[in-house]
């Protein structure tokens, strides 16, 4: 009896211990096929956050010339998708980061995301959007504004003239019509938030807030409900009968308004307020240890590139950033350019950010 | 410390007996391995990124966060909000208990798989829903100008809808198997009905109505989704904090001080929780469900019925047909639009259809299922024999991943498995692993009551009659664990199709999971986004409505488990 018992008990142990062998082996089979393209020279990993989005064809194009094939992650928003990416940067996702924005490059930066490399054709991009001098460890990509949008038709029923400025927000005319975002969640809502830091210094824009609050500014969490809830002008909106004819949200967003239109409309069912305008570039670099550096900076150089450049905007609603690249129909008709957008050195946006979203918060929302 | 209990039909602990304690143990090794592997360690390591620096464990950081006035305001919400959902969930929840465990009535089996179907919704998708209900131009807006977003009763009523059939199928599963006969033989000996009720069916139900608070409790105070969507900027939850300290200011020893209060707070709690259960399953004296429910009679009972039928449409119904509703609802008036939308990729926010997102969910709930059945069942059969401390601490340790962020877990993913032979960053398997971890809990309270109940004694004529433990479980337990096999399996593939908090961190834009894709979908502009999410929604709902109905089917009131 007692030898069938011991060897019973060993069955049992050892089609448990067989289970779990069976099981690491399942999940490395399914690690041989990922990795950071380390053991390949021949793929090249870009990372980036969920709003990137590339052409097909360009990007067929590019595997063809440069033989590397691409394999894009996508990381999440573009707080998350930096951050995760500068907790695992002695052994990174990828070779090439794409998407790390004004508001954030100090922080990728000064903690070592990046190392240095100068892309083919930098002298045709514009200087204004130049960052890290001669180090050049991130290269400019796309730049776009964050603007107030308001709803033309609610305007044009009520005979009454849009706002232009941040100043004109404030006036009673414009009372209670305002949805911006929680500048602590959301990026356009940090955006407007530092548009008017930039526009009335660091002194100055608290009171600015101040009356906004007074004018009855209301504030949600993401740019997803201020837009397609809240705004009575976008077509979620409606939908909702959002009540607030003037919402925080980007300059391209008219154009997408009409792209995404069924039917699509003749005009943009909305407007810019060209004075309300922060500001955003995004960069991409190659990423410190990055285990293809020659396949990542191929890469860089095609993201920098004129073909790549006209192919961004009807993807990702930004602007490029290349002299000489030309904007596809639905921008230069239904888009705005807007001529002197508040800007912000990056350096500052990381001494302060924190500071004033805390300030900003008991400000505003409590 | 082991509480006084009748023992009835419950395999008797064979103390001493080395064999049963080595099985048990080669039983465990495979779940504790898979809860090392995926959970203790990345979890250990992303709160000691925070707080190991330079070598030196500074716990002094934990005084000066809890220190904060805004820290405790969330700490303090966190725990009030949760409190108040509990109650009025067990407000609303508890009439529908009692309805569906005594009462029949023509649907009692879909209406019970669709108050199941919110519990494994993604949040992302009520929180849409409640919006389009209680938000601005919502239906009540519209019927009588009332509009609760971005108030805490927007957060609490949708706790209740999460949270209405846990409650129902917790208390009412124990409720359906009381003996009536029980309470009329108080009523012969004079007892009021009151008082009969108080005194016989309040003290059998009070184990199972403070299980099901707790786990209503458990779910509210870690509440991500719900709050964030609903609740507006001035509301945040523990979870939301943990969420926005990693993931967006990289303020990591903060995040992990929150991580160390939420994983002491959810300890306690299902600390207290496997303390109630384990009174739960001191016998009581059950007899077949069908036996104890009746057509309702008399004035009072119809009203009761009538009630809870209003509630269940009002708070579950409505939110769910609003969904179906804005899902048909297109550019050109009533049709199928935004469904046929769903089968071109020119919509930019995918690389594929996003009708694809459908066969990415079913694939990865598939294997998650498979997981959790596998890494639960064995758990649940090495927790089945009376257990020594050690193997109850195990049982309150795989509910741990209930309670513990998904950011926490994602980002510690991210720095723990990224070296070769484990780097699954970028594996498709890394989602169902994140999803399985959700659905092991499920799946071990689904099957611990049923192989608890299989009479011991059974197995050990089998032994005596030369059967290995093996062979003993595989003829006497498994023809009666089948069924709550499949039921948590059932679960755990509903579970995992609803799971949005890890998958979205971990998921790959290629092959996003239908949460995924509608909360990226709601993430754009335009018109055509926002109907396509609406439509996925509406899939995902019938996807599960249709799944848990299945399971209704096979369920039979002997192996209704905890859920």
């Amino acid at each position: 009896m007692s030898t069938t018992k011991s060897g019973s008990t060993k069955k049992v142990a050892f089609t448990a211990v067989a289970v779990g062998i069976g099981l690491v082996a399942v999940s490395a089979c399914g690690s041989s096929d990922g990795g950071s393209g380390k053991a390949d020279s021949k793929s090249v990993t870009l990372v980036s956050h969920d709003s990137f989005n590339v052409s097909k064809d360009v990007l067929k194009d590019f595997e063809k010339r440069s033989g590397y094939k691409v394999k894009v992650l996508k990381d999440g928003d573009a707080g998350a998708a930096v951050n995760k990416a500068i907790l695992s940067k002695d052994n990174p996702q990828g070779d090439v980061f794409f998407g790390v924005d004004n508001t954030l490059l100090s922080r990728a930066v000064d903690n070592g995301l990046f190392q240095s490399y100068r892309v083919k054709g930098a002298e045709k991009i514009k200087p204004e959007f130049l960052a890290d001098g001669d180090r050049s460890r991130v290269t400019p990509v796309d730049s776009g504004d964050i603007c107030v949008n308001y709803d033309k038709k609610y305007f044009a029923d009520k005979k009454l003239a849009p706002p232009k400025s941040f100043e004109d927000l404030t006036k009673p005319a414009y009372k209670d019509l305002l949805v911006t975002e929680n500048a602590s969640t959301s990026s356009p809502g940090l955006g407007f938030l530092l548009g008017t830091a930039a526009k009335y210094g660091d002194d100055g824009w608290e009171s600015y807030w101040k009356k906004l609050k007074a004018n009855g500014v209301k504030v949600v969490d993401g740019w997803e409900q201020a837009y397609n809830e809240e705004f009575s002008g976008s077509a979620g909106g409606k939908k909702a009968k959002g009540d607030r004819p003037l919402v925080v949200s980007y300059a391209s967003s008219p154009p997408v308004e009409v792209l995404y239109g069924k039917p699509q409309p003749k005009q943009a069912p909305t407007g810019v307020a060209t004075g309300t305008c922060f500001r955003q570039v995004e960069y991409a670099g190659l990423l410190s240890n990055a285990g293809n550096e020659k396949g990542g900076k191929a890469l860089l150089d095609f993201l920098a590139s004129q073909e790549f450049q006209e192919d961004m905007p009807l993807n990702m609603f930004v602007n490029p950033v290349r002299e000489g690249a030309t904007l596809p129909k639905l921008f230069t008709e239904h888009g705005v350019t807007v001529d002197k957008p508040e800007t912000m050195d990056p350096k500052k946006i990381a001494d302060n950010r924190e500071p004033w979203i805390k300030s900003w918060t008991s400000l505003v929302l409590k | 410390m082991d509480l006084a209990r009748t023992e009835v039909a419950k395999p008797r602990p064979r103390a001493g007996s080395r064999r049963g304690s080595a099985a048990r143990l080669g039983l465990m090794a495979v779940p504790v391995a898979f809860f090392a592997l995926f959970f203790a360690y990345p979890v250990t390591a992303i709160v000691a990124r925070g707080l190991h620096i330079d070598g030196v464990w500074r716990f002094g950081r934990i005084t000066d966060v809890l220190g904060q006035s805004d820290i405790r305001h969330v700490l303090w919400f966190t725990t009030w909000q949760a409190l108040a959902s509990t109650a009025l969930t067990l407000l609303i929840a508890l009439p529908g208990a009692y309805v569906f465990a005594r009462f029949d009535f023509p649907g009692k089996r879909v209406l019970r798989a669709v108050v199941t179907v919110p519990f494994v919704l993604p949040t992302v998708v009520v929180g849409t829903a409640f919006l389009a209900l209680i938000g601005r131009g919502g239906l009540f807006d519209e019927l009588w100008g009332v509009r609760l977003d971005t108030t805490v009763w927007a957060i609490l009523l949708a706790h209740v809808f999460f949270n209405y059939a846990v409650v129902v199928r917790t208390v009412g599963g124990l409720w359906s198997q009381l003996d009536p006969r029980q309470e009329e033989a108080a009523r012969m000996l004079g007892a009021s009905r009151w008082k009969a009720w108080r005194t016989v069916t309040l003290p059998a139900l009070s184990p199972a109505v403070a299980a099901a608070a707790l786990m209503v409790f458990l779910f509210t105070f870690t509440s991500f989704g719900v709050v964030q969507i609903l609740g507006g900027p001035a509301y945040s939850t523990l979870e939301v904090e943990i969420y926005r300290q990693t993931a967006q200011l990289l303020d990591l020893p903060t995040a992990a001080v929150l991580t160390l209060v939420q994983f002491a707070a959810v300890g306690l709690i299902l600390a207290i929780h496997a303390w109630t259960v384990r009174r739960r399953e001191s016998a009581l004296k059950l007899v077949d469900a069908s036996a104890a429910a009746r057509r309702p009679r008399g004035a009072g009972q119809w009203t009761l019925l009538g009630f809870v039928m209003a509630t269940v449409v009002l708070l579950i119904l409505l939110p769910l047909g609003v969904l179906v509703q804005r899902s048909f609802d297109g550019p050109e008036g009533f049709g199928f639009a935004y469904y046929k939308e769903l089968t071109s990729a020119d919509g930019g926010a995918f690389l594929v259809p996003p009708i694809e997102a459908i066969g990415n969910s079913l694939q990865y709930a598939v294997v998650a299922t498979a997981i959790a059945v596998l890494i639960g069942g064995l758990a649940a059969a090495a927790l089945t024999r009376r257990a020594g401390r050690l193997v109850r601490g195990f049982d309150a340790l795989l509910m741990l991943p209930l309670g513990v962020s998904a950011v926490t877990v994602g980002f510690g993913f991210l720095i723990t498995l990224d070296k070769p032979p484990l780097d699954l960053r970028s594996s498709w398997i890394l989602v169902p692993l994140a999803q399985a971890l959700v659905g092991v809990p499920f799946v071990v309270r689904t099957m611990l009551p049923v192989l608890r109940a299989v009479d011991g004694r059974l197995r050990e004529a089998a032994a005596v009659l030369g059967a290995s433990p093996l062979r003993a479980w595989r003829e006497v337990d498994l023809p009666m664990v089948w069924r709550a096999l499949l039921i948590a399996a059932g679960f755990a593939f509903a579970v995992s199709l609803g799971e949005f908090g890890a998958t979205v961190f971990i998921a790959r834009p290629d092959n996003p999971t239908l949460p995924v894709a509608v909360a990226r979908l709601l993430g754009r502009a335009g018109d055509l986004n926002y109907g396509q999410a609406m439509a996925l929604s509406t899939i995902l709902m019938v996807v599960c409505a249709v799944s848990l109905l299945l399971l209704e089917r096979v369920r039979t009131e002997r192996t209704a488990g905890e859920f």
